[in-house]
């Protein structure tokens, strides 16, 4: 399986992404340009976290506009996994791939630490090697994680299950419901606030990220591989 | 030639983290009677005379970049300055 970890200006958490593909799940991985016009090659998209343009008049608006966001739009439509952590589901909001839209964190400060997330939903194709209700330790790093959709979006999110990822304890950023991770309706592309590429050794504080990654790996051989 | 002022804030519905804490700090000065601070964006855009249908651009502009209308308010105005 080949990923690809699209890369913009400013994107700051992409080598922990790829070091996650490459050396803790064992799978192809590519850096990625955001003026590439041709995602065709890759089974699975990922937007990582940073601070794309500078988070120039809002987070992910500037690269919602990029050259390679086409494609990945199309990749979605064709239902390749795609996953967006920190600013890359800041990136998916505005590109309106998810519904919904970041809010600065109620504190208005940025956040930093490891929180305790519960898995709403272990039935897709990111979160199938959860258990429900499972709760996993995974970092947040953010100053604007504070999701917001009205009424109605959340109606729709949780008659189609597209809530992955809520916060356990408490709410770091005062996201409605406490939401820190969401599905598209369709469930191939997820826009989460915490990062599971900072959790993938145990010696760092957690491996709970290793089993969402794992998890795409497992669905795509599933559908893709004879005889897995 | 046009200038625009293109003014952006949070919905109403929307609660505004920035505003609550400039209100506070009013205050905790002397200014005790602000009852609601909202903190927004503004933005100044200049489009030459021959854009057609001034408005329906500046508009679009506003909904697809300019703001996020899931959060965001926005409003502008559209001055024709002639060039002396």
């Amino acid at each position: 399986m080949k990923f690809a970890v699209i890369v913009f200006p400013g994107s700051n958490c992409d080598i922990d992404m790829y070091h996650a593909i490459k050396d803790e799940i064992g799978e192809e991985v590519e850096y990625v340009w955001h003026d590439a016009d041709n995602l065709e090659n890759y089974d699975a998209i990922l937007l990582p976290g940073g601070f794309s343009y500078g988070d120039y008049l809002r987070s992910g608006a500037i690269a919602r506009f990029s050259n390679v966001m086409k494609e990945v739009v199309k990749a979605a439509e064709q239902g390749k996994p795609v996953l967006g952590v920190c600013n890359g589901f800041q990136v998916l909001l505005e590109t309106g791939l998810l519904p919904g839209a970041m809010r600065r964190n109620d504190s208005l400060k940025f956040i930093c630490k490891t929180v305790p997330l519960t898995v709403e939903n272990n039935e897709t194709m990111f979160t199938n090697g959860y258990e429900k209700n499972d709760v996993i330790q995974i970092p947040i790093a953010h100053g604007e994680g504070n999701y917001f959709c009205d009424e109605e979006t959340m109606i729709t999110l949780k008659e189609n299950h597209q809530i992955a990822f809520t916060y356990t304890d408490e709410n770091p950023n005062g996201s409605v419901e406490n939401i820190a991770g969401i599905t598209n309706k369709a469930g191939n592309v997820l826009g989460m606030m915490p990062h599971p590429e900072r959790a993938m050794d145990t010696l760092l504080g957690s491996e709970d990220g290793k089993k969402l990654f794992q998890s795409i790996v497992k669905h795509w051989r599933e559908k893709h591989v004879v005889n897995a | 030639m046009y200038k625009v002022k293109v003014y952006i804030t949070l919905r109403e519905s929307v609660l505004d983290p920035q505003g609550s804490v400039v209100k506070q700090a009013l205050h905790s000065m002397e200014f005790k009677h602000v009852e609601d601070v909202r903190v927004g964006k503004y933005m100044e855009l200049t489009l030459p005379s021959t854009v057609e249908n001034v408005e329906a651009t500046v508009e679009e502009m506003c909904h697809r970049l300019l703001a996020n209308p899931v959060i965001e308010d926005y409003r502008y105005e559209i001055e024709e300055s002639v060039a002396q």
